[in-house]
């Protein structure tokens, strides 16, 4: 169990600058991400991806801004709990009580929901048997390539995670890579191993194909392939490997008895609280009047959140508002080097 | 300023003036059309706000870039005429067009 001021969900921009935010007025703060690493959408849909609107920086990428935002919040040395979701937040006296997905457990007065979205988890195939079979004879990632070995496996996807394991599995699998078109989005270098592995015949490659369907009783038999013309083909195949990239989705938010307005929660804009008191909710996950899902506006609304939080974790000290330009508290706190 | 025929996968039709500019997505989310969820803003990013473009109709748009092409093979259920709805521009020559929603976006 894991004391802290601040309970943060999510780590894309508004995540990680409410953590600078709650550092400068002296609380501390744990991240949970479902991703593997910090920077939320920045990173997961648009990191090479210009962006024009953060106020000071003319044009930074969307990883870019993900490494300055680390940096800025370095002094903090706070706690990433990530490839976990937050999965249940119950009240425990006047605080709450967050568990994961992994079982990990916080208690903290505050918690600030800045969710964007709701989490990334993998897209999955939506044909019948589907999910019956997750995690039998289908996945979406691979943990022990070994579990593989002497199989026969479908990949679908056209992507670098298709290609990439496509290629190290057919070292010891007999792998068919089943994609919608004839074009690869993954890496050119990738695409071009998988054709001559292809002439060699050490991989079959299906394109213009989409899943129709699975067939098989306790495990996978076989699947049904399908073309736009409604040609079909058969594959016999011990096991189904999806990468169709990430979805977001609001997952758990839903049944922790907050407001919602269809994907996001209401809040007081005075401090971005929602309808439980030390829950709040920033950047494009909250909602109000006026609501502009920027990545400036989720600053603003942490900063505010920030100050709120002080409130519940600090209930007997007051909080005096300062600059970090002239307060030597601030600096400290920052570890700024000051020449007296 | 064209008329867009939205159909959600229900059969619920939807006629909206869209006006020229903006995306058939943003005329979808502006007008609170159910079906096209637009994650991601906009930006390419996503394909949940995929449609499926009237036959009669997909020649006339202007071609995919390889952004969306590469998009839609993580799109739900995308065939021959699917499109990202943010990628398509409302403008005067598209009056008249008629997209469809798939049965969900993820």
């Amino acid at each position: 169990m894991i004391k802290t001021d601040v309970l943060i969900i999510g780590a894309g921009p508004v995540g990680l600058f409410v953590v600078h935010q709650l550092g400068i007025i002296g609380l501390n703060a744990e991240v949970v991400d479902n991703l593997d690493k910090v920077g939320g959408q920045c990173i997961e849909l648009y990191p090479d991806k210009p962006i024009y609107d953060i106020p000071g920086i003319p044009e930074c990428t969307g990883k870019s801004l993900v490494k300055n935002l680390v940096n800025q919040i370095k002094p903090f040395k706070t706690n990433f709990h990530l490839n976990q979701r937050v999965q249940e937040i119950s009240k425990e006296e006047d605080k709450w009580k967050i568990t994961t997905n992994k079982n990990k457990t916080f208690i903290a007065p505050n918690v600030i929901i800045a969710g964007g979205v709701g989490s990334f988890e993998p897209r999955k195939f939506s044909v019948k048997g589907a999910e019956t079979f997750e995690n039998k004879g289908i996945f979406y990632s691979v943990k022990d390539k070994n579990f593989f070995k002497s199989k026969k496996v479908c990949i679908f996807g056209g992507g670098d995670s298709a290609l990439d394991w496509a290629i190290e599995l057919s070292k010891f699998a007999e792998i068919t890579i089943v994609h919608r078109r004839n074009e690869f989005r993954g890496a050119e270098h990738s695409a071009e191993i998988a054709r001559k592995l292809e002439k060699e015949g050490k991989i079959k490659i299906k394109t213009l194909f989409q899943i129709q369907s699975i067939e098989g009783k306790d495990k996978i038999n076989s699947i049904i392939i399908k073309k736009e013309d409604g040609k079909v083909e058969e594959i016999k195949t011990d096991f189904v490997l999806g990468f169709f990239g990430l979805i977001m989705k609001l997952g758990p938010i839903v049944e922790w008895g907050l407001n919602l307005d269809k994907k996001t929660i209401p809040v007081d804009t005075e401090n971005f609280q929602t309808n439980k008191k030390g829950i709040f909710a920033i950047g494009d996950i909250c909602s109000y009047p006026g609501k502009l899902k920027l990545i400036l506006s989720g600053f603003h609304e942490g900063a505010l959140a920030a100050r709120a939080c002080f409130k519940l974790a600090r209930p007997n000290e007051k909080y005096r508002f300062e600059f970090t330009t002239t307060s030597k508290n601030i600096q400290d706190k920052l570890g700024v080097k000051t020449i007296d | 300023m064209p008329k867009i025929t939205y159909i959600e996968h229900n059969g619920k039709f939807h006629e909206i003036e869209v006006a020229n500019g903006l995306s058939v997505m943003e005329g979808a989310v502006q007008n609170n059309i159910p079906g096209i969820d637009a994650d991601c803003g906009g930006s390419c990013a996503c394909a949940t706000c995929h449609v499926y473009v009237d036959e009669k109709w997909f020649g006339k748009l202007a071609k995919k870039e390889s952004a969306e092409e590469d998009m839609l093979d993580m799109a739900y259920e995308p065939k021959k005429f699917s499109r990202l709805s943010c990628q398509i521009t409302a403008e005067d020559s598209l009056d008249g067009l008629v997209v469809k929603m798939p049965l969900k976006q993820g």
